[in-house]
């Protein structure tokens, strides 16, 4: 069966835009992608959108409001933190299924500051754990320590590394390195998580052009079309513990399984690797959750430089969510822009050399939700 | 009669205990009432059980920072009860503090009144706290 492709894709900055609305943000990161797809509304047959704090509010149609009301279908989407990967999926699964050829799809997300959550009506919070996205996070973090070891300083390494990656990257919200010291030493949030391990809550926007193999060879868009190698999703298997401390860790697994069966590849073909790091204690779990090394071995990735730009499979060299920002509805679609560019060579300064297959990995839920991931591998035409 | 914070903690008399319920096809213990298996799929057999009331600490987190209104610090902590359920919980009697804290330290529950946030009255909550023999 044929692939698809992206063959446009883009991202604004990562900051704060309180003064825009969500459409706004979500049009212009549209158009960003259109104008590097050289293509114009027109030319899309559909649309596929994600966003997380207006999930009601038809955002896709607002946004068309905006840029170009051309009756295309519209489908609105929200799944967690793998809400924009989900749109992009979408739209790939619609041209795979030969219904399209020219797909838009687009993620976006307006933020308040400080903890996700909380707010009206008598919490548990306190009596009976913590309902904090930080907390869960510890948990998971906590649960390697208790299985191998893992230290303290050794999840703090994982956001010396995205901080000093995003001094490298024009469109990260901070660019600013965090020494150890500093990082450990910065407010604790929920322990082993100080303030500077724990993703930023920013504004942002992403979106991305897909289409199908035919019509990126009658258009002549080869060259600068990245391949999709594989698109994969799951939801969270059943875990014993996942009603204490949520799970995000079967889900990655699975998905990642389907994934590389989906693609014939194996973890020692990634070159690089954008994953969702939304705290630091994450990052390591996922290493061994995405196979990029044996149970147990992941602080020693993170000791060896194995995972910093340099190494033999870099993990979040745009910044990642700890630096870059995480807009939860547009953080899907800014991976699979940062693996692109890094497959077109075209990352400058951060540039993954010889990257020919990248991987992106978004996984999101909350305390009796469940868990929603998506993985996709993309590769170098 | 205090009002429970969550639905799964009972009261009988003055006795309080925590809801349960065990798969009858595959065995599995879950936390709170339910009819269909998570695990297996099985409908109608579960029953309703108590759960155990001792376990040990599998995870924490001393949470420094929560929503507006909550005291801080407290340990946020997964314990592995006795007869196989997994309850998340407030550790108390222990100093919150990483370093002393022992994975696998054998804990109970407790019963508390407190005030949560958002409230103006007291509402009956379990705690877990360390059994006897366990420095604290
Ligand atoms: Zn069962």
């Amino acid at each position: 069966m044929s692939h698809v492709y992206v063959v446009g894709i883009d991202m604004i900055r990562f900051g704060r835009y309180p003064d825009r609305t969500v459409p706004s943000l979500a049009a212009e990161a549209a158009l960003m992608a259109l104008d590097d797809a050289g293509l114009t509304l027109k030319d899309m047959q559909a649309l596929y959108c994600g966003n997380l704090g207006q999930a009601s509010g038809m955002v896709g149609q607002r946004m068309l409001a905006e840029i170009g009301q051309t009756a295309i279908p519209v489908t609105n989407v929200a799944n967690a933190c793998a809400t924009g990967a989900t749109a992009f999926r979408g739209a790939w699964m619609s041209i795979k299924a030969g219904v399209y050829d020219t797909v838009l799809a687009v993620g976006v997300e307006q933020m308040g500051k400080g903890l996700l959550g909380g707010g009206g009506g008598v919490s548990p919070e306190g009596l009976v754990g913590s309902y904090t996205m930080p907390a869960m996070f510890a948990h998971i973090g906590m649960e390697h320590s208790q299985k191998y070891g893992t230290t303290f300083a050794q999840f703090a390494q994982v956001s010396v590394k995205n901080h000093h990656h995003s001094t490298l990257n024009p469109k990260s919200m901070y660019r600013k390195e965090t020494p150890l010291e500093e990082v450990m030493g910065s407010e604790m949030i929920a322990y082993p998580n100080t303030k500077l391990m724990c993703s930023v809550n920013v504004d942002g926007s992403a979106a991305a052009v897909l289409m199908s193999e035919k019509k990126v060879k009658q258009l002549g868009l080869m060259d600068r079309a990245v391949r999709i190698r594989a698109s994969e999703m799951s939801s969270n298997p059943y875990e014993e513990r996942q009603a204490a401390m949520p799970d995000f860790s079967g889900a990655t697994r699975v998905a990642a399984k389907r994934v590389y069966e989906q693609a014939g590849l194996g973890a020692e073909d990634i070159n690089l690797v954008e994953l969702h790091d939304c705290f630091a204690t994450a990052e390591l779990v996922h290493y061994e959750n995405l196979g990029l090394c044996a149970d147990g071995e992941a602080g020693r990735l993170i000791d060896d430089g194995t995972t910093a730009l340099g190494g033999r499979v870099p993990v979040n060299v745009s910044g990642g969510l700890l630096s870059k920002g995480h807009p939860l509805g547009a953080t899907g679609i800014a991976n699979i822009y940062e693996v692109a560019t890094h497959l077109r060579g075209k990352a400058g300064a951060r540039q993954v050399e010889g990257a020919r297959i990248g991987m992106t990995h978004v996984v999101g839920g909350g305390p009796g939700m469940g868990t929603a991931c998506a993985i996709h591998i993309l590769e170098k035409v | 009669m205090t009002d429970p914070i969550l639905p799964i903690i009972k009261s009988e008399g003055e006795t309080h205990y925590l809801a349960g319920s065990r798969c009858g096809a595959c065995g599995q213990i879950f936390v709170g009432e339910r009819d269909v298996c998570a695990k297996c799929t099985a409908r109608g057999q579960m029953a309703a059980i108590r759960l155990a009331e001792t376990g040990s600490l599998y995870a924490y987190t001393v949470v420094e920072r929560s929503f507006p209104g909550v005291a801080v610090p407290f340990i946020d902590a997964v314990v592995d009860l006795d007869d196989g359920a997994h309850l998340k919980g407030t550790l108390m009697g222990v100093d919150p503090n990483p370093d002393t804290i022992r994975f696998g330290m054998k804990v109970k529950i407790a019963w508390r009144e407190a005030v949560p946030v958002g409230a103006d009255k007291p509402y009956l909550t379990y705690v877990f706290v360390p059994q006897e023999g366990e420095a604290a």
